[in-house]
C-alpha cells in the first residue's frame, strides 16, 4: 500500500489550539512540508511570535525561539548572525509584522537579512478578541473599529509586501492565499521558494499568506474563505512583487 | 602583562572580546559610543559579528537570539537607550539567557542629559521590565574594573544562566586610566539547551509564555530560588578603614571615587570615617552594613542621584544607626570637598538627620 498523505516530520503531533475556520494550520503544514522537502529540519531554528501563532514553538518539530512582540525579525537577526550556516525563519501575524513589528521588518528586509518570513495576515486582531489591525479593511468592523474603519479615524490599510519590495535588501517577496485547494498549493510552492533563497544565500525573503478569522470575522468556515477571496484579494492582490532570481534572468 | 592607557568604554569592549563575547549587538547614544566603535573595529577581526541595529528595542532582541544560541554576546547603551531594552531585558532574564548588557549612565529623567548620573539604580537592581526578575549587577569603580568586571560578567552570565548588568557611568566611561586585562581563559560551560538546530536530539525551545498558572507559579519559584543562590555566592563589596570608623559613607562607582578621598582628607584631620563601596549591587551587599550597625555608628550615603541607593543601606541598616545623605544630579559630580564639609558636620557639627 502506497501511502500518500501524512504529517510532515517538521510538525509535532501536538493538537493544534487553532479555531474552526483558521488556516493557520494550513500554513504550518505547509512550512512544515517545505522544510521536509529541503531536507532542512535538523538545522532549522524557526522563531514564533506573539499574536494566534504564539505556540507554534509547539507544533513545530525543529529548534524554536519565542520572541516579543514584532521583534521575530530581530531574533531571526541575531540568530542567523551568529549561526550563517542554519536556516533560520519567523512565523508571524499581522498585527504583530505590521503594526508593533514595522521597524523590525522593515529593517531585516533593507539590510538583506538572509531569513525566511512567513507572514500571515488575516487582517485583524485575533488572539486578543478581534480588534483592528493595520491591515483591517475599510469599512470592516472589528470590536475597536465597531461601526466600521474609517479612513478619517484609522487611515488606510497597509499592504507590507508591496511597501518591502521596494528596499533593494528584499529578494523575493509574493503574496499567496489560502482561500481554496489551488491557491493552498501555490502558497506551498512560494514558501518553499523562500527558504530555497535563504539557502542560496539570497537575503530577504517573504511570504504573505492572505488567512480568515472566522470566529473575529462573524462569518462560517466557509463564508470566511469566500469573504477573504471576494474583500482580501482585491485589496491584496496575489501575485510576485520581487524575485531576485526572476529579474536575474531578465538582464 | 603591560598596562596600557585606556577609555573605560574601550577597556569594557577589549575585556569582552578577550572574555569570547562573539557577537555584539547596538545603537548609537552618548556616552557609551566608544564601545560599539571599539567593537565594530575589533570585533569582526578577531572572530565576531558586529551589528548596529535599527534601535535599542532591536538591538536587546538580536541579543535574546544569539544567546539563544548559545554565543557570548553583548549590547551595551546608556540610560534611556536601556529603558528602551527594557522589555528585552525581562524576556531574556525569563528565558534565562546569558548575555551581558553594559549601561553606561547619563542623567535623566527623558531625555535628560549626557553627563554621568547613577540615576538608574532602582532600573538596575530592582526591575526596570516587568515581572519578578533580578539581574546580576556589577558596578565598577574604575577603568581597570570596567575591564574585570566586564569580564567577569560573562562568566557569572553563563554559569547562572542569566543577564549581567555592568552599570558604569559617563564618567567613568571617558576616563582614562592604565589597565591590565585579566590573563586567564573564559569559563566557558557546555549549552546543550541552545537552539543550534536539532540535529540528532529533541528540539531545543527557548521561550517565556506559560499560560498555565500553576506551572508558571513553579517557574517563578524557580526563578527566586535561583536569585537566592546567587545572593549567598556572588555578592561582593569592599571595605576601607571601617574597622574604627563612626562614620561608614556608602557608595559606588564613580560617587565612590570621590568619597574615598573624602574618607583620607576627613582621616588626616583625625576624624575615624570609612567606605563600603557595594560591587554588586544586586545582589546588594547588605550584611556588612548589617554587621556594621551595631547602634553605635552613623551612615553617610552619597550618590549621584535622588536617594535610591540610600533604600537599600536603609534596609540594611535596619533602624540601627542614622543614615545620612549627600548627592549630586543633572551630571554634577560629588567632590571630596564637598562630602569631607559633610562628614565635618555630621561629626563635629552634630548634625541629625
Amino acid at each position: 500500500m502506497m501511502r500518500v498523505f501524512e504529517r510532515p516530520e517538521s510538525l509535532t503531533e501536538k493538537q493544534m489550539h487553532y479555531c474552526p475556520g483558521c488556516t493557520h494550520g494550513i500554513i504550518h503544514r505547509l512550512t512544515a512540508e517545505a522544510i521536509d522537502q529541503l531536507g532542512i529540519r535538523e538545522k532549522t531554528i524557526g522563531v514564533a511570535s506573539v499574536g494566534c501563532s504564539v505556540f507554534a514553538y509547539d507544533y513545530f518539530n525543529c529548534d524554536m525561539q519565542q520572541a516579543a512582540h514584532g521583534r521575530a525579525p530581530a531574533v531571526a537577526t541575531g540568530i542567523k548572525r551568529v549561526l550563517p550556516d542554519r536556516v533560520v525563519f519567523t512565523y508571524q501575524g499581522d498585527g504583530d509584522l505590521a503594526s508593533i513589528g514595522t521597524a523590525e521588518i522593515v529593517h531585516a528586509a533593507a539590510r538583506g537579512e538572509n531569513i525566511t518570513v512567513i507572514f500571515v495576515n488575516n487582517a485583524i486582531y485575533g488572539m486578543t478578541s478581534g480588534q483592528m489591525a493595520p491591515t483591517t479593511l475599510l469599512g470592516q468592523k472589528t470590536t475597536t473599529t465597531p461601526r466600521g474603519r474609517t479612513v478619517h479615524d484609522n487611515g488606510y490599510p497597509i499592504r507590507m509586501s508591496e511597501l518591502l519590495a521596494t528596499l533593494d535588501g528584499a529578494a523575493y517577496i509574493e503574496r499567496v492565499s489560502t482561500h481554496d485547494p489551488k491557491h493552498v498549493m501555490q502558497a506551498g510552492k512560494a514558501i518553499k521558494k523562500a527558504f530555497t533563497m535563504q539557502l542560496e544565500g539570497r537575503g530577504f525573503a517573504l511570504v504573505e499568506v492572505l488567512s480568515t478569522c472566522s470566529v473575529n470575522w462573524g462569518l462560517s468556515p466557509q463564508e470566511a474563505l469566500e469573504w477573504m477571496r471576494d474583500n482580501m484579494v482585491p485589496y491584496y492582490p496575489l501575485g510576485v512583487f520581487k524575485d531576485v532570481t526572476r529579474e536575474e534572468e531578465q538582464a | 602583562m603591560a598596562k596600557v592607557l585606556m577609555k573605560g568604554n574601550e577597556a569594557i569592549a577589549e575585556a569582552a572580546i578577550r572574555a569570547g563575547c562573539r557577537a555584539f549587538y547596538g545603537y548609537p547614544i552618548t556616552p557609551q559610543n566608544e564601545i560599539p566603535n571599539y567593537m565594530a573595529l575589533h570585533l569582526p577581526e578577531r572572530g565576531g559579528v558586529y551589528l548596529q541595529a535599527e534601535s535599542e528595542v532591536s538591538a536587546i532582541n538580536m541579543v535574546y537570539g544569539a544567546a539563544g544560541c548559545g554565543v557570548r554576546v553583548m549590547t551595551s547603551s546608556s540610560s534611556p537607550g536601556i529603558s528602551l531594552k527594557a522589555e528585552g531585558i525581562s524576556y531574556i532574564a525569563a528565558a534565562e539567557l546569558p548575555c551581558v548588557i553594559v549601561n553606561v549612565m547619563r542623567c535623566g529623567p527623558g531625555l535628560g542629559g549626557i553627563h554621568p548620573s547613577q540615576g538608574d539604580y532602582f532600573q538596575a537592581v530592582k526591575g526596570g521590565g516587568h515581572g519578578d526578575y533580578r539581574l546580576i549587577v556589577l558596578a565598577p569603580g574604575s577603568v581597570q574594573e570596567m575591564a574585570d568586571l566586564t569580564f567577569e560578567a560573562f562568566d557569572l552570565a553563563d554559569k547562572w544562566r542569566n543577564p549581567v548588568m555592568v552599570l558604569a557611568d559617563g564618567l567613568l566611561g571617558q576616563m582614562m586610566e592604565p589597565v591590565e586585562f585579566i590573563d586567564r581563559e573564559p569559563q566557558m560551560v557546555p549549552k546543550p539547551w541552545a537552539t543550534t538546530g536539532a540535529e540528532g536530539r529533541k528540539p531545543n525551545i527557548i521561550n517565556t509564555l506559560d499560560i498555565v498558572p500553576e506551572s508558571l507559579e513553579k517557574r517563578n519559584y524557580a526563578l527566586a530560588e535561583k536569585y537566592a543562590r546567587i545572593a549567598d555566592e556572588e555578592t561582593r563589596w569592599q571595605e576601607y578603614k571601617i574597622e574604627d570608623a563612626d562614620l561608614i559613607i556608602a557608595a559606588y562607582g564613580t560617587s565612590a571615587r570621590a568619597a574615598r578621598s573624602a574618607v583620607d582628607m576627613a582621616r588626616e584631620k583625625g576624624m575615624r570615617v570609612g567606605l563600603i563601596r557595594p560591587i554588586s549591587l544586586w545582589p546588594f551587599p547588605s550584611a556588612p552594613f548589617a554587621e556594621a550597625a551595631d547602634g553605635t555608628r552613623q551612615f553617610l550615603v552619597v550618590e549621584m542621584s535622588m536617594g535610591q541607593l540610600i533604600e537599600d543601606v536603609r534596609l540594611a541598616v535596619n533602624g540601627r544607626g542614622v543614615v545620612h545623605f549627600i548627592n549630586r544630579l543633572g551630571g554634577m559630580v560629588p567632590t571630596p570637598p564637598e562630602i569631607y564639609s559633610k562628614i565635618e558636620a555630621i561629626l563635629q557639627g552634630g548634625e541629625v538627620q
